[in-house]
């Protein structure tokens, strides 16, 4: 019955191990990009998605802070980062941060998402200030803050261990980290194109000392420029293998490269068949865990909805304010409401659950 | 359960869906259906060939005494922003077609009191006289000359053909139930009209397309109804020669309301694939869905993917503004594992 399904008859094995709940190796993850079966791929990933979260498809009431862009990374991919006193470069002060909050209250927001660049100047104090402002204005919110890459600048920064850092930041009212900063783990890409920023081994162990402190995040990958498929699946099996030794991921996001005004803008971006086998590999790999997002932001509230039937259970949040993608050229709007948000997942065949950051569903006396 | 078996197994073998069976196909999921359309796909097109054409849409006037509630381009008669094409500008925009390598023109317009029969031969003729063909008058525009003019519908065929137009498009159907015409286009040609219109070109030998404009106040029961309206008329004539769904934009129309999705879009291409086993070609909207969901359509029993729209302006007046190069729509269908291929308003491979 399920070769009926199947175009491709080397996605049969993998069926046969995805109906068992065997784990998939790099060369199962290799098939599936290279199958044209895109329908096929999307039937095993939906197996799984389907295990686990039924017809539900989650979503998140949210609001994003770019606090600044000024970093010292330098990113290839990137359209948002500037230098010190470059054109363009900012930095909002504690009381615009706060004034942003401020203007919001009156929305049932469940989780602030905080995410900047690597600041050469901005003390540690900053950052801090920043969260118990934050957390003094709005108690009850969640704050998913800081990036791999900025908790390790920031460490050094505060002159301190990465974990002593996570520990005062909790304090300080740090709920989760974000799964930013990635990008691929190849030594090669990187080399080409971010060798300023922190590595793999230092992105791992960040999250995994965040893992061990009891502080969930995210991972992401940045796929679509210069990377191979080798390299996707390999990124992907190193994130399995710290999620089997932590535990502390929640969600994997794919994020689709955007060139426009970037250092590699003659590239062209990933294509709709590449976003949907992306997003459906990686839950037929990531079998530890629980969620899939995809970033509508990034791929467009279309191709989101497209992507709760390939293996994905979650579209993100209402957003309103992103600075990062639309900086890259991305042409989605700003923000979606509640009601836009449940009538595309409804229409997509599935069930709307607003979720709080650690995916417990919000009911709606709470929200 | 069991029926949702039977109905997957019939399309698995192929066979042809009654309208109970089609209305089933709305309970299968949205890659069960995309399965089945790729399978229809194949046996109508089993080549791996994906279609297009280099043309431009080029509206000989925006003035249109049929006001439908779900249009953005129309002017009532009298009105300021109202135009008529000349001859100098259709001579301008036929020269830049030429540059771009183009083959015909998708000849659209207003149904405009104003203009004698003779404009329209003009047209024509001049279109034809540069070399391009003409893929020209939806059937309203058709049914409006006739009433006009006092001609039979056979006569305006008949003139419109020694003119020179080799095919007609399949506009203006938006869906073919009357009870959502009377709605959102109460003074436009009804169904039973439309499909007479098309029957009447098909005898007279011109092919054409068959359109349908969905998401607005049509029930996915009178999409099916649509569908079978052209399924029995293509039994009958066999001259249409792709079927196009595309999704109503509700941006600056009388109508409003929120656009459909991607997904309601590809599971009702893939349901026009199924039902329509006797319309060789099934075309995607870029122009409505963006270039990264047309590009999944291929998946969804698409084999064509419409044209170049060198110049549109229909669907730009609700705001939608998705543009793509021949270039473009090239490497969308090469990424998806075709190959691109020119042709020509008759599906003539170039």
């Amino acid at each position: 019955m399920a070769s009926l399904r199947l175009a491709d008859p080397a996605l049969i094995p993998i069926y046969e191990k995805v109906k068992e709940k065997q784990r998939l190796s790099a060369a199962d993850g290799l098939t599936l990009f290279q199958s044209s079966d895109l329908l096929g791929v999307g039937y095993l990933a939906n197996i799984v998605r389907e295990r686990l979260h039924g017809r539900r498809a989650f979503y998140i009431y949210n609001q994003h802070i770019n606090y600044s862009n000024v970093c010292v990374n330098g990113c290839k991919f990137c359209a948002f980062g500037r230098e010190a006193g470059q054109e363009g470069a900012y930095e909002m002060t504690l009381q615009e941060i706060c004034a942003k909050v401020e203007a919001r209250l009156h929305e049932p927001i469940t989780e602030i998402h905080i995410v900047g660049g690597c600041h050469p100047t901005l003390p540690f104090s900053f950052y801090v200030e920043m969260l118990r402002s934050i957390k003094a204005l709005r108690p009850e919110v969640h704050l998913q803050a800081f990036t791999a890459v900025e908790v390790a600048h920031l460490a050094e920064q505060n002159g301190s261990s990465v974990a002593d850092t996570l520990q005062t930041l909790r304090d300080a009212g740090l709920g989760s980290l974000p799964g930013g900063g990635a990008e691929v783990f190849s030594t090669r890409v990187r080399q080409a194109l971010c060798p300023q920023k922190l590595g793999p081994d230092g992105w791992l162990s960040v999250a995994q000392t965040a893992h061990r402190l009891g502080l969930n995040t995210n991972a992401t990958m940045l796929y679509g420029h210069m990377e191979s498929l080798e390299e996707r699946v390999d990124h992907m099996l190193q994130l399995r293998k710290a999620q089997d030794e932590t535990g502390g991921f929640l969600s994997f996001i794919p994020l689709a490269f955007h060139p426009q005004n970037t250092a590699l803008d003659h590239l062209q971006g990933p294509s709709a068949f590449d976003d949907l086998k992306t997003l459906a590999v990686s839950r037929l790999l990531l079998d530890n865990f629980p969620h899939i997002k995809a970033f509508w932001i990034m791929l467009g509230p279309k191709m989101a909805q497209l992507s709760l039937c390939f293996g994905v259970d979650d579209v993100d949040g209402t957003v309103m304010e992103e600075r990062i993608t639309h900086m890259a050229g991305a042409q989605t709007p700003q923000g979606l409401t509640r009601s836009q948000l449940e009538a595309l997942i409804r229409e997509a065949g599935c069930v709307p659950v607003e979720r709080d950051t650690l995916y417990r569903q919000v009911t709606e006396a709470a929200a | 359960m069991a029926e949702t078996a039977s109905l997957e197994a019939r399309l698995a073998a192929g066979e042809r869906l009654n309208q109970e069976e089609a209305q089933g196909l709305w309970d299968l999921d949205l890659l069960t259906l995309g399965h089945g359309a790729d399978r229809a796909r194949r046996r109508l097109n089993p080549t791996d060939r994906v279609t297009f054409v280099i043309d431009r849409n080029i509206n000989y006037t925006n003035i249109c005494t049929s006001g439908c509630r779900f249009c953005a381009y129309f002017r009532e008669p009298g009105s300021p922003e109202g135009f008529v094409l000349e001859p100098e500008a259709l001579e301008q925009k036929l020269t830049e077609l030429k540059d771009h390598g183009g083959t015909g023109v998708l000849l659209q317009g207003g149904l405009n009191p104003d203009l004698p029969f003779a404009y329209y031969e003009d047209l024509v003729r001049q279109i034809r006289g540069s070399g391009l063909g003409v893929h020209g008058f939806s059937p309203p525009e058709i049914a409006f000359m006739f009433r006009r003019f006092g001609l039979s519908l056979q006569e305006v065929l008949a003139r419109l053909i020694e003119a020179g137009l080799t095919s007609i498009p399949g506009g203006g159907a938006e869906v073919l139930a009357d009870r959502v015409r009377r709605q959102i286009s109460p003074r436009k040609c009804n169904s039973r009209e439309w499909l007479e219109v098309m029957a009447a070109a098909h005898e007279s030998g011109l092919k054409t397309s068959a359109t349908m404009m969905f998401g607005h106040l049509e029930t996915r029961a009178e999409r099916l109804e649509h569908l079978f309206k052209i399924r029995d008329l293509q039994d009958r004539t066999g001259g249409f020669l792709s079927f196009i769904p595309w999704t109503f934009q509700p941006g600056a129309t009388a109508l409003g309301g929120e656009p459909l999705g991607a997904v309601e879009y590809l599971r009702t291409l893939a349901v026009s694939r199924l039902v329509l086993d006797n319309v060789p070609h099934l075309q995607v909207s870029w122009v409505t869905q963006g270039p990264k969901i047309a590009q999944v359509a291929l998946k969804f029993g698409a084999d064509d993917f419409g044209s170049t729209m060198l110049e549109e302006n229909v669907v730009a007046a609700t705001g939608v503004g998705f543009r793509l190069s021949r270039e473009e729509i090239k490497t969308l269908v090469r990424q998806a594992g075709y190959e691109p291929r020119v042709r020509d308003h008759r599906y003539n491979l170039l």
